[in-house]
């Protein structure tokens, strides 16, 4: 054996094999890749180059960095802390002269503001009175506005120098950098953020686990019924999938709300009074209740896949050898189906932690997910602030992705 | 016979019917009883009815009307699992998601046996098909004769007293199921049990069987043991079914002392034993095995009557050579020779007498 393989092996004229094989299958390799490669540049414009995009704002905004040189100067020549001296306020205002005179101040401010709210404004306003500034410089900010003397607007002027900043990271964590640089929760009723991202994954997490339960038997059904009848009840499972998401969710309006279908109806036999009508929308309830019908085929098709190729010999098989049918079901039929509710469950929980339009109609206050607080950012421009959230909501789900190959393996998906 | 083995069966169908659409009958008017310790084979085509009639015996299929008993004991509202009946599937059936000592340790589990005894039982079963080396591995990663062993371990580890087989060897290749049906055969003798064999395949019927049960369109056209069967065709549907087998149609001319003469559609007369004939007149086909047929006059007895064949192809087949005859109209006569020394072989075109002993040629019901 070891003297077989101490020569590698060539051809009959002599080349190394590897090579020869390599030379053979290159034409095939060069023409699988052109085939591929529309669909590849594609994907590169589309998806990779965005999602790039947006992960950069995320850490990076030059807003600041770039329009006020000289303010940056001063914060390279003094450590944090040091109270703003005659030459900062100099610096300061030879930099808001530019900024009125390049328009950038907007730019800049936007960039402080991230750090400290409501800096914008006090940084536009003094840009548009910079033909004011005049020595005493600090006198003469202070006359613009007196919040110069604050020295919370000096720390955020100081973190907005670096282009690079992880403070919009910080702030999706519910925290921000106190006066002497150090980093410190928010205030109580300042913290957002992670209240949303753990309500998000709550609430995903049981319109996964509710998409399960109702899913099971249908698929379960589907593939045991007879071709005809199954085909037919698919087509029921997929309608929704042909009718417009908006219609959808309207239906349950109709169905849900105070005067809707469903309250009419209690109301009618008396099951609760006309004042105690249930709340079923415009609250969590009702984000959960429409994104379980929305999401439902996502889960009833893998599992169908999976559950179609099962042979119904496993079961005979297992009965016969003695166990009951809650045994066999346990043992033999729900091993089996594990390709298939791990690829479903991942499927709708991806889904529904970025789902945005169902929470927004129906979700009421306390429906809101965290893509509609990164909607909110994206309306208001506050585009690094989207993007950090974003990132962050990527990072949650990469993780679960992770995590469920640890337990299960990925290779055990099955997708259809 | 009947009413006698009713007594000591351990298997009995009662008058069972059976409808899926409550059209048509799949089984009709099932009798039969399986003695303790019998290979009884269920043989027939597709549709017959013979794996409808193991699925009601298995409890996955509910009989229509009638009744089957189990040592005695009725058993059409006793659910699957508590029949106590070890089945082979015909893909065999292991669980995927289980090795192969879980696959084993499955039944044992459901009924509560300590880890100990299962182990034991389960090394056993293993040695029993002599597999065991692979208590570890998963079904995947077994060949197919490998999984149809283990499936049989599987079948026979809880100590079932009735094994069912539904084509358990199918999907096997021609050597490796020849192999396996001996061993089958072989486990069935040293472990005493009872087996129910369904299977299309006839030579795997005549080989492992104690009796087999010949179905077709629902009913059981012949019960018999293997030798019965293919040299005593009770009708032309098992003569047909059961090995190879030359038809002549024809008339019943004479019957006298136990033989029949029959006069075929094209004005020959040759020998034949009635069976489901009885006056002259009637209408019969005659079947006749190719390798009873001979051509040397020397070889057939003196009042036999010979009729003339040509030589249409001569086939050499190893151990024997085949040779397509065009008798009394018919160019599909196939007559078997053994290959042995000083064999005379004969050549196409060729014009020769053939004959038979009145018993191989049986009169049968005409199609």
């Amino acid at each position: 054996m070891a003297d077989v393989t101490a020569a590698p092996l060539t051809t009959a004229d002599g080349r190394p094999l590897k090579a020869a094989l390599a030379e053979a299958q290159s034409r095939a390799r060069r023409r699988a890749f052109l085939l591929v490669a529309p669909l590849l540049a594609f994907v590169v414009l589309t998806f990779i180059i965005p999602i790039g995009q947006m992960l950069d704002r995320s850490f990076h905004h030059d807003g600041f960095s770039a329009n006020a040189p000289a303010t940056l100067e001063w914060f390279d020549a003094n450590p944090a802390g040091t109270a703003p001296d005659e030459a900062a306020f100099a610096a300061l205002a030879a930099d808001m002269k530019a900024m009125k005179e390049n328009k950038t101040a907007g730019e800049a401010g936007t960039r402080v503001n991230y750090t400290l709210p409501e800096t914008r404004s006090l940084i536009t306003k003094t840009a548009r009175n910079a033909d004011d500034l005049a020595p005493p410089f600090k006198e003469a900010f202070l006359a613009i506005d007196d919040r110069w003397d604050d020295a919370a607007v000096w720390q955020a002027m100081r973190s907005s120098a670096s282009a690079y900043t992880a403070d919009f990271y910080l702030s999706a964590l519910d925290m921000e950098r106190a006066e002497d640089g150090s980093i410190r929760r928010v205030e109580e009723n300042g913290r957002i953020y992670i209240y949303l991202f753990v309500k998000t994954f709550v609430v995903s997490a049981v319109i996964t686990v509710t998409c399960l339960l109702l899913a099971f038997p249908v698929a379960h059904l589907l593939a045991t019924l007879p071709m005809a009848k199954a085909n037919l009840l698919m087509i029921l499972v997929l309608l929704p999938f042909w009718t417009s998401l908006l219609v959808r969710t309207t239906s349950w309006i109709v169905l849900l709300q105070g005067e809707g279908v469903i309250n009419e109806f209690l109301v009618a036999l008396g099951v609760i009074s006309a004042d105690g009508r249930l709340k079923m929308i415009y609250n969590q309830t009702g984000t959960i209740i429409v994104m379980t019908h929305v999401l439902l085929p996502f889960m009833i098709l893998p599992l169908y896949s999976v559950m179609r190729v099962i042979p119904p010999s496993y079961a005979r098989a297992a009965r016969s050898l003695g166990a009951t049918s809650w045994t066999t079901f346990r043992r033999i039929y729900l091993p089996q189906t594990l390709p298939g509710i791990g690829a479903g469950s991942l499927l709708v929980f991806i889904l529904a932690v970025g789902y945005f339009i169902t929470p927004a109609l129906v979700g009421g206050a306390d429906g809101q997910l965290i893509s509609n607080l990164i909607d909110f950012h994206m309306k208001n421009s506050n585009w690094s602030m989207a993007a950090a959230l974003s990132a962050m909501l990527l990072a949650g789900v990469l993780v679960l992705y992770w995590l469920y190959d640890r337990l299960i393996g990925i290779d055990n998906l099955k997708l259809g | 016979m009947a009413e006698k083995s009713q007594n000591d069966a351990f298997v009995v169908f009662d008058h069972v019917q059976k409808s899926y659409d409550g059209v048509s009958l799949v089984v009709k008017d099932l009798n039969l009883s399986i003695a303790k310790g019998e290979f009884l084979t269920m043989l027939g085509p597709s549709g017959s009815g013979k794996t409808t009639c193991l699925m009601m015996l298995a409890g996955f299929e509910t009989a229509t009307n009638g009744e089957i008993l189990l040592d005695g004991r009725p058993i059409n509202q006793v659910p699957p699992h508590k029949r106590g009946i070890g089945m082979v599937f015909q893909n065999y059936a292991l669980f995927p998601h289980m090795t192969v000592g879980e696959n084993l340790s499955f039944p044992l589990e459901v009924r509560g046996m300590g880890k100990s005894e299962r182990e034991a039982k389960i090394m056993r079963a293993l040695d029993m098909v002599q597999m065991g080396k692979f208590a570890n591995r998963r079904p995947a990663q077994l060949s197919g004769g490998q999984q149809q062993r283990i499936a049989l371990a599987r079948a026979l580890v809880f100590d079932p007293k009735l094994v069912l087989m539904d084509e358990p060897l199918g999907a096997l290749d021609k050597q490796l199921r020849e192999h396996m049906q001996f061993e089958i055969k072989h486990l069935h003798e040293s472990l005493g049990i009872t087996v129910v064999y369904v299977t299309h395949d006839q030579g795997e019927a005549l080989t492992m069987s104690d009796r087999i049960a010949v179905f077709n369109d629902g009913r059981i056209q012949q019960l018999a043991p293997p030798s019965d069967l293919y040299e005593r065709p009770d009708n032309s549907f098992v003569a047909q079914f059961i090995g190879e087998n030359n038809r002549l149609e024809g008339t019943v001319e004479e019957i006298k002392g136990g033989r029949a003469l029959v006069r075929l559609n094209t004005g020959e007369l040759i020998d034949a034993t009635p069976v489901n004939v009885s006056s002259t007149g009637q209408k019969t086909l005659v079947s006749i095995r190719p390798e009873r047929v001979e051509f040397k006059p020397d070889l057939l007895p003196p009042d036999a009557h010979m009729i003339e064949a040509e030589v249409i192809e001569v086939i050499y087949m190893g151990d024997l050579f085949r040779t397509v005859l065009k008798v009394a109209g018919h160019d599909d006569f196939v007559i078997k020779s053994r290959n042995t020394l000083g064999q005379r072989v004969l050549t196409p075109g060729e014009k020769i007498q053939i004959g038979w002993a009145p018993a191989d040629a049986r009169a049968l019901d005409p199609i």
